[in-house]
């Protein structure tokens, strides 16, 4: 159980408080940027291209002009005039706004119809005919490293190959030494697909220019309102567009999950024609377009290795990755970091050595590399690391949950210094586990497994234990295009004691309203009822880098509580005043401070609020406000264990995950209700990778499930019944001891699943399968080892 | 859904729609739960410039046991058919096969009608018909007939239903005696197409001889198909392991899958093996607790 330090009136941390803006979600009155229409507004669609690699050779839109309501067809030749034809990316890379002569991808953009009336900018982008030229496009990112590969980006200035960046970390030599000598050494090409965070809300907007004030307010589907701001102001400023001049708006967003960072042609495209124009431009994807052009996550491919004792003592890892990035690398990573945070695989295990490397490269896909409910490559750091150790642990003959005990850090290790030069601030990893397997009777279900193989019938178990690294990040090394990954929190407090805070984050579905309003509930006291959250408004909210890679409430709740602890001592000295005694015979209790000893003595927070405003102590200032700009000493490091058991159908190889217990350790829970519900979300969609979800191309370039028929989504139907529980690890450097929770079980789940088929079918030849793990690709690895015998 | 522009047209009697049908032409498309052509329309790869409702004429909707036959009226919704007693009790396929149909959502739209009458060898109901021995009533200007299932399906998206005409009734034998059925596909997730489906019914004799028998295969031939050679193997036999096996096996043989992203040829052909021996399992279990 947690204890709770305020009352259940006052609603602060620990209690599952029901979600403040659910009652507007439920009753269908959220109000999404497709929800919003103003006076003239004008929409847009996008003509997108057939192929993925072809010169254009004309676009010919006088069919789709001739349609009534048709307004213009802008193509890249137009926007080339203005300057506006090529953006930056959040990697400092560039990428087309629309294509002047060549496309890169299928479903790039190529023209975008503007008309007054949504139907009719489809019929007109249906009525748009453009000529093209294909070529045949680089889709192998292995082939695209050839140095006889021809060159996709002649566009940047010297060229001479498809490489975008190498990346290495770790101490090469002294882990090449150990693998060299280490009695066993396990070794695994894995691919960890190409995937689509597919949230239910597809990307759009609604730009507003307005040209007699020179501004433009944007309506967007975007997690970083603040940091976008600024991209628009870098990009269009050259028109003008200056930053005081741009207001970006950020309303309900449904689902982002890292797809609603970067910012995509489409944005800047309706931007563009609003300002020649001065009518507003609406312009929302459908799903396909969503699916097909949106940022891709993942598409690793990693050789990974492992090198330990012949008694399963992990000694070393070596990982190299080439990262395919697409036409662009448009990932949204820290710029100092390319590979985002791949370099915490070398998971929750004590060893000392560790090289890792990446390549990355440009192929004729979709531009991406978004932190799909990541933080930034953990999730592919993660699968490698937790599949290594369960090789390694088949290999030398051990239990996989003895061999992780064995190894894991202890918790007297922290902070424990990583091969990588990650500082892991707490944990306790042998706890979790062990909860874990008591949880679901590991030996129990050890026992049973080898009385099902008896009798031919297949289940398996499988574990993750991992360690997730969120919270970017302190100022010294984390920054997007130069601005420090920073975030704030603004609390207002009115004279009755209710309050407004605001903060740069952007919820999309994480419940900000109810946890910031209840981590400010616990610092001050008052109840969170009474603490109206806002965000999203670049116009009103202090600035931040936004919600993603589980950073929200390492880095904005923090800020909350350190605004509303510099009102406390502003408090602290009001109550001081209002009771005439000093602050040092004042005592805190949530909601009031009263004098030692005298416990009838005291002030309520309402109380020295109102005298804030009514009766403030000379000398100092009126009003009760504060804002905290808070600048995190080190990333958090959230863990889990995780156990899952599958059955598999040995006659059609179907795949049942019978039971999956997931126990995390978020560190302190501000509303464990909420925790539980993200935890369920991500375990959803850390069994989408498992077992369905994989974007596929052919060679051609084309992709063959671009639509909901085959980009397998996991429903309720597919997930089983979550088993959620939790040991608590405050973050030491934390100011209210959280870790963040949102990313942890995509993260975590993969490998626990994987490793659970692969044990399933493990006596019958089969150590490695690639995800998703899907019926058909097990049938034909079984297949393959003469299970089904000659004949199927 | 952003589609072409379409006129729609509600009738209120089936003479209407076909007068309808024949004035509009081939422009024209029947809509009667839309969780077909709908979507297609919303990719544009259908675009019918008039939409003919049929959703308001009475007296398309019912179930009932009729001179020999279970009749299913065609805007017979899928709901409907899980929700029937009649069903329920002795045609245990439907309840196996509506369930595996999409979502609750689109089973409260979508039609047994419908699902025929768009002639996708990928829908589950055509293979049920061809296991049930079903005939399909079509009405058109000049009165109804009747088409067994065998010819009804022509091709891809064509079925015998001509321009003009309305599917307006499924016929199937009733059952009687020792009589069990069963369904069963392999899909992706819940929702998708049959990566593949197998239907059976069989019928058992005093004797424990197999006295009727209907297999149907979905999603794994370019038509909806019934598996023959396996249904000869096991008319009059006495539905022995070895029969089933066999019989099972021609289904594999007989079958014409192509490969998709679902599986190969040769995974394809090894579920409708497995999953026919199942379903004939299934379906002599309940045909012996029948009757």
């Amino acid at each position: 159980m947690i204890k709770c330090k305020t009352s259940k009136e006052i609603g602060g941390m620990g209690h599952s408080k029901k979600r403040k803006e659910d009652a507007r979600f439920i009753q269908g009155k959220g109000n999404y940027v497709d929800d919003i229409k103003l006076p003239g507004m004008l929409y847009m669609d996008i003509v997108r291209s057939p192929y993925a690699y072809a010169k254009i050779k004309s676009i010919d839109a006088t069919k789709a002009l001739e349609i009534p309501g048709v307004i213009a067809v802008v193509t890249g030749k137009d926007l080339e005039k203005y300057n506006l034809h090529w953006m930056p990316t959040l990697m400092s890379d560039t990428q087309m706004v629309l294509p002047t002569d060549t496309v890169m991808y299928q479903s790039q953009e190529v023209a975008a119809v503007i008309a007054t009336d949504r139907y009719v900018a489809r019929d007109g982008k249906e009525a748009v005919v453009v000529d093209y030229e294909p070529m045949k496009p680089l889709m192998d990112p292995f082939k695209a490293m050839d140095e006889e590969a021809p060159v996709l980006r002649p566009d940047k200035e010297g060229k001479t190959d498809n490489h975008i960046w190498h990346w290495e970390v770790g101490d090469k030599e002294k882990t090449a030494d150990i693998f060299n000598s280490a009695d066993v050494v396990v070794k695994q090409q894995m691919h960890i697909p190409r995937i689509h965070v597919a949230s239910i809300e597809t990307c759009g907007c609604v730009a507003a220019y307005d040209k007699v004030e020179n501004h433009l307010t944007m309506y967007m589907t975007t997690q970083a309102p603040h940091a976008i701001r600024t991209v628009i102001a870098l990009v269009a400023g050259h028109v003008g567009l200056t930053e005081e001049k741009i207001r970006v708006i950020s309303p309900d967003i449904g689902g982002g999950f890292g797809g609603k960072v970067p910012v995509y042609p489409g944005y800047v495209i309706a931007i563009a024609v609003s300002f020649l124009t001065g009518a507003p431009i609406k312009w929302i994807e459908d799903r396909s377009e969503n699916l097909q052009a949106d940022s891709f996550a993942r598409d690793y491919h990693i050789t990974a290795e492992m090198a330990g004792t012949s008694d399963g003592k992990i000694q070393a890892t070596r990982f190299k990755v080439l990262a395919d990035h697409g036409y662009t690398d448009a990932s949204a990573n820290p710029s100092k970091f390319p590979t985002g945070l791949f370099s915490i695989g070398t998971g929750s295990y004590d060893y000392g050595a560790a090289y890792m490397e990446a390549d990355a490269v440009y192929t004729n896909k979709p531009p991406g590399g978004v932190a799909y409910r990541c933080s930034f490559r953990v999730t592919e750091a993660v699968h490698a690391i937790e599949r290594m150790t369960d090789m390694f642990a088949k290999k030398v003959g051990k239990d996989p949950a003895q061999l992780r005990m064995e190894n894991f850090i202890k918790k007297e290790q922290f902070p424990w210094a990583s091969p990588t030069g990650w500082s892991y601030d707490s944990g306790d990893y042998h706890a979790g586990l062990k909860l874990a397997m008591d949880t679901v009777g590991y030996d129990e279900l050890r026992k049973e497994q080898l009385e099902l193989r008896k009798e031919g019938k297949l289940m398996g178990i499988g574990i993750s234990t991992f360690t997730e690294v969120v919270g970017a990040g302190p100022a010294k090394d984390f920054d997007i295009l130069g601005i420090k990954m920073f975030d704030s929190a603004e609390i207002r407090v009115h004279p009755t004691g209710k309050a407004i805070a605001r903060f740069g984050t952007k919820s999309q579905g994480q419940g900000h309203e109810t946890t910031y309003a209840q981590i400010i509930a616990e610092e001050l006291g008052i109840p969170m009822e009474h603490i109206q959250i806002e965000e999203g408004d670049t116009d009103t909210a202090p600035y931040g880098l936004g919600t993603y890679a589980s950073r929200s409430t390492p880095t904005a709740g923090a800020a909350a509580a350190m605004a509303a602890r510099k009102l406390r001592d502003k408090a602290k000295k009001i109550a001081a005043h209002l009771m005439e005694v000093s602050e040092q015979d004042l005592e805190w209790e949530p909601g009031k401070f009263f004098v030692k000893g005298a416990p009838e003595k005291s002030k309520t927070i309402q109380e020295i609020v109102f005298a804030a405003y009514t009766n403030h102590p000379e000398g100092m200032e009126g009003g009760f406000e504060a804002t905290h700009y808070y600048d995190p000493p080190n990333l958090t490091f959230p863990s889990g264990a995780y156990i899952c058991i599958v059955d598999v159908d040995p006659d059609t190889c179907d795949i049942k995950v019978r039971r999956f217990v997931a126990i995390d350790d978020c560190g302190n829970i501000i509303n464990p209700m909420i925790v539980q519900g993200q935890v369920h979300g991500g375990l959803t969609q850390g069994i989408a990778p498992a077992m369905y979800e994989e974007l596929i191309y052919d060679e051609a370039g084309n992709i063959l499930n671009g639509t909901f028929m085959d980009y397998l989504v996991p429903t309720a139907v597919e997930s089983p019944s979550w088993e959620t529980g939790h040991t608590v690890t405050p973050a030491p450097h934390h100011p209210i001891g959280a870790k963040g929770v949102g990313e942890s079980p995509t993260v975590g789940a993969p490998p626990a699943i994987v490793n659970a088929i692969v044990d399933a079918v493990h006596h019958l030849g089969i150590d490695h399968l690639e995800i998703p793990v899907t019926p058909f690709k097990l049938y034909k690895a079984l297949k393959a080892k003469g299970y089904f015998g000659d004949n199927a | 859904m952003i589609a072409e522009n379409f006129n729609y047209d509600a009738p209120s009697t089936l003479e209407e729609a076909i007068a309808l049908l024949h004035q509009y032409g081939d422009d024209a498309k029947i809509l009667a739960g839309g969780h077909s052509l709908v979507p297609m329309m919303k990719l544009r790869f259908a675009s019918p410039t008039h939409l003919i409702d049929i959703n308001n004429i009475p007296g398309l909707s019912y179930i009932k046991e009729e001179d020999g036959l279970l009749k299913i009226g065609a805007m017979t919704k899928e709901v409907e058919v899980e929700e029937s007693e009649i069903i329920k009790n002795k045609y245990h396929i439907f309840g196996d096969a509506t369930k595996l149909i999409a979502d609750p959502q689109v089973r409260n739209f979508g039609t047994l009608g419908g699902n025929l009458a768009h002639g996708d060898a990928a829908n589950d109901h055509p293979a049920v018909m061809f296991a049930l021995g079903a005939s399909v009533e079509i009405t058109g200007n000049q009165g109804k007939r009747t088409v067994p299932i065998d010819e009804f399906f022509h091709g891809f998206y064509m079925t015998a239903v001509q321009h003009g005409e309305v599917l307006t009734e499924i016929q199937i034998p009733a059952a009687s005696g020792n009589y069990g059925s069963a369904y069963h596909k392999a899909e992706r997730k819940v929702g998708d197409y049959a990566t593949a489906g197998v239907a059976a019914m069989v019928q058992i004799g005093a004797d424990g001889r197999c006295t009727k028998v209907g297999i149907g295969l979905t999603n794994v031939n370019s038509v909806p198909m019934r598996a023959s050679r396996s249904e000869e193997a096991l008319l009059g036999s006495d539905l022995s392991e070895a029969v089933i096996n066999q019989a099972a096996q021609y289904a594999s043989e007989d079958c014409n899958p192509s490969a998709d992203l679902r599986g190969d040829e040769d995974y394809k052909r090894h579920l409708v093996k497995v999953i026919t021996k199942r379903m004939l399992n299934l379906a002599i279990s309940r045909a012996k607790n029948q009757g």
